[in-house]
């Protein structure tokens, strides 16, 4: 049983147990335009709840991804590597980081789907 | 009627008035009365152009250098500088060229860029190199900043037989970033594994070795130097002599993250201290981290060869406030001369040059252990340089030298007292036998 949860900043953050799979919104996505490149962190680096954990750029901007929650990688999608575009293709689907949650109650920060609906909406 | 610069009492008073001072005197107040020259420079009223001309001449008759036999190192070589490379540098496309980075005007500049970053890491075994920097020590200190934005840590250790030049620059590069600078101690001469094992921790963002080191030496635990400092999660950084990778292992090829060293040695003339220009090349994995420009291969819309500068956006316009440096010069005219050596000699010629500069270093080595008083300051594999000691302080020796015409080396007491009598002793491919014999005899007639 998974949880879905969003940030302002417009990461997806998808909660197992104590792991979570981090990526960008669609959103996020659509706003960048095509992503030539994402760079991404190494394996059991430890981050804070807002850190910058890499950098996504595109053709229009270079935009810093933040941390949702505090953990530790666990795993980068090394895919996009070679192909950022994958990001645009099916930005929920083409996840960046998975990370071992270190503070559970940082998820009471974190926007539901619907919350985040009504936020980009706003914007 | 001018005293040399072409202003009348009247525009001098002219333009006071308009910044709002009545004297030249109380413009420069703010300058200590004691500071100023307060006479009138030792210059004749006039002179003819003929007269200008014979007497400028008189004057730079004075400057010595050029005929003296120079035996000078320290990271910056006499070595010969194939004249083909003066011919190409002094064409105007590329010695009047400011900054001629748009790629539809540029495409010559741009390609000597591309070609040289690619003989850069052909040379040091990297993956990608960037279009140069200052010189030798701002390189080291812009590859401490790429460890500790990559690996996010804070400390950067370097061993205390690095150039002392290197490592001053790199304490007031820290300094103001508020990172640290942690100096180990060597063992007689060399960077040891088990003196880097004290220091290094997680805290660790980067560990510099320079190899050969300040004192002429070959490290010889580099190996175990990479090893511990992966373990450690940190950034192996090498500043390196480029003339000696002709024939000593590549930084690439110890598996270095990122290689730097001052490219002088590479065509570029002694220049009385500069221009020069530093090289900096590294791991693909830190493309991104790399300061300074890097130009690009790419294809027209027609499908042709060109190139762009590259990677710029991110370090300096959109992304300017988290880049690793926001330096943007290159050395492009030095970077140039580089090139054209690089590619006259080729891999054999400039392994020629180490092999020779090395040979001759030796020769004059065992000739002074064998004929003079003095001692080596480390009894140690060294490349092309060494430091020789006696019960003689350096300057006197330095002296006799001057006397005969010799450049002797540089004083090693800038690297401490213990080495007060000690002197740096440097010899390239140019020194004959005659200049080296000459050298010892000097040496012998020392009491």
């Amino acid at each position: 049983m998974s949880e879905l949860f969003f940030t302002k900043k417009h990461e997806w953050v998808k909660v197992e147990g104590d792991h979570a799979t981090i990526g960008i919104s669609d959103y996020a996505q659509e706003q960048l335009g095509d992503i030539v490149f994402i760079e991404l962190p190494e394996v059991d680096e430890d981050f804070e709840q807002g850190d910058d954990f890499g950098v996504v750029e595109s053709v229009k901007a270079a935009s810093d991804l933040y941390m949702p929650i505090s953990g530790k990688i666990l795993e980068v999608n090394e895919e996009l590597e070679d192909a950022p575009e994958l990001v645009n293709e099916d930005a929920m689907e083409n996840w960046m980081i998975k990370v071992e949650i270190t503070n559970k109650k940082e998820l009471e920060d974190l926007l539901s789907e619907v919350q985040y609906k009504d936020f980009i909406e706003e914007e | 009627m001018f005293p040399y610069i072409a202003n009348t009492p009247q525009d001098e008073k002219d333009m006071l008035k308009a910044i709002g001072f009545n004297s030249i005197e109380e413009f420069f107040e703010d300058i200590p009365k004691e500071l100023r020259l307060n006479r009138d420079l030792n210059l004749k009223p006039a002179m003819t152009e003929a007269e200008i001309k014979v007497h400028m001449e008189k004057l730079g008759g004075k400057n010595q250098g050029k005929e003296l036999v120079n035996f000078l190192g320290g990271g910056v070589y006499d070595r010969h500088i194939p004249s083909v490379i003066n011919h190409v540098i002094s064409r105007s496309e590329f010695y009047t060229a400011y900054t001629p980075y748009q790629p539809e005007i540029s495409q010559g500049t741009l390609q000597v860029i591309f070609e040289y970053q690619t003989l850069i890491t052909n040379l040091t075994g990297m993956d990608v190199s960037n279009a140069s920097l200052y010189d030798g020590a701002s390189a080291v200190a812009e590859a401490a900043f790429m460890a500790v934005d990559k690996t996010r840590n804070k400390e950067i250790i370097v061993p205390d037989n690095i150039h002392p030049n290197t490592l001053r620059v790199l304490k007031t590069y820290l300094h103001f970033k508020d990172l640290e600078l942690v100096v180990v101690p060597t063992n007689e001469g060399t960077f040891s594994k088990a003196a880097l094992e004290e220091k290094i921790s997680e805290n660790t963002a980067g560990v510099v070795v320079q190899n050969p080191n300040f004192f002429g030496l070959v490290e010889d635990e580099i190996e175990e130097i990479v090893e511990l400092t992966h373990k450690n999660k940190a950034l192996l950084i090498m500043s390196v002599d480029p003339i000696t990778l002709g024939v000593l292992k590549s930084p690439g090829d110890y598996g270095a993250d990122i290689a730097v060293g001052d490219g002088q040695s590479l065509g570029n003339g002694l220049n009385f201290g500069g221009p020069y220009f530093g090289f900096l090349a590294a791991t693909k994995k830190l493309i991104r981290k790399m300061p300074g420009r890097i130009a690009g291969q790419t294809l027209d819309k027609d499908g042709k060869r060109g190139f762009v500068l590259t990677l710029q956006t991110r370090e300096q316009h959109i992304r300017r406030e988290k880049a690793t440096s926001n330096i943007c010069t290159n050395q492009a005219l030095n970077a140039l001369a580089a090139s054209v050596y690089m590619v006259a000699l080729g891999k054999k010629g400039i392994a020629e040059v180490a092999t020779q500069s090395a040979q001759k270093a030796h020769y004059l080595y065992n000739q002074i252990l064998e004929k003079t008083n003095f001692k080596p300051v480390y009894d140690k594999p060294f490349f092309m340089e060494f430091g020789i000691t006696s019960d003689i302080p350096a300057a006197k020796v330095k002296e006799a030298l001057l006397k005969e015409g010799i450049l002797g080396g540089i004083e090693l007491r800038i690297c401490g007292e213990q080495f007060k009598n000690a002197l740096l002793v440097a010899v390239t491919e140019k020194r004959t036998k005659e200049e080296m014999d000459q050298f010892v005899q000097v040496l012998e007639g020392l009491k």
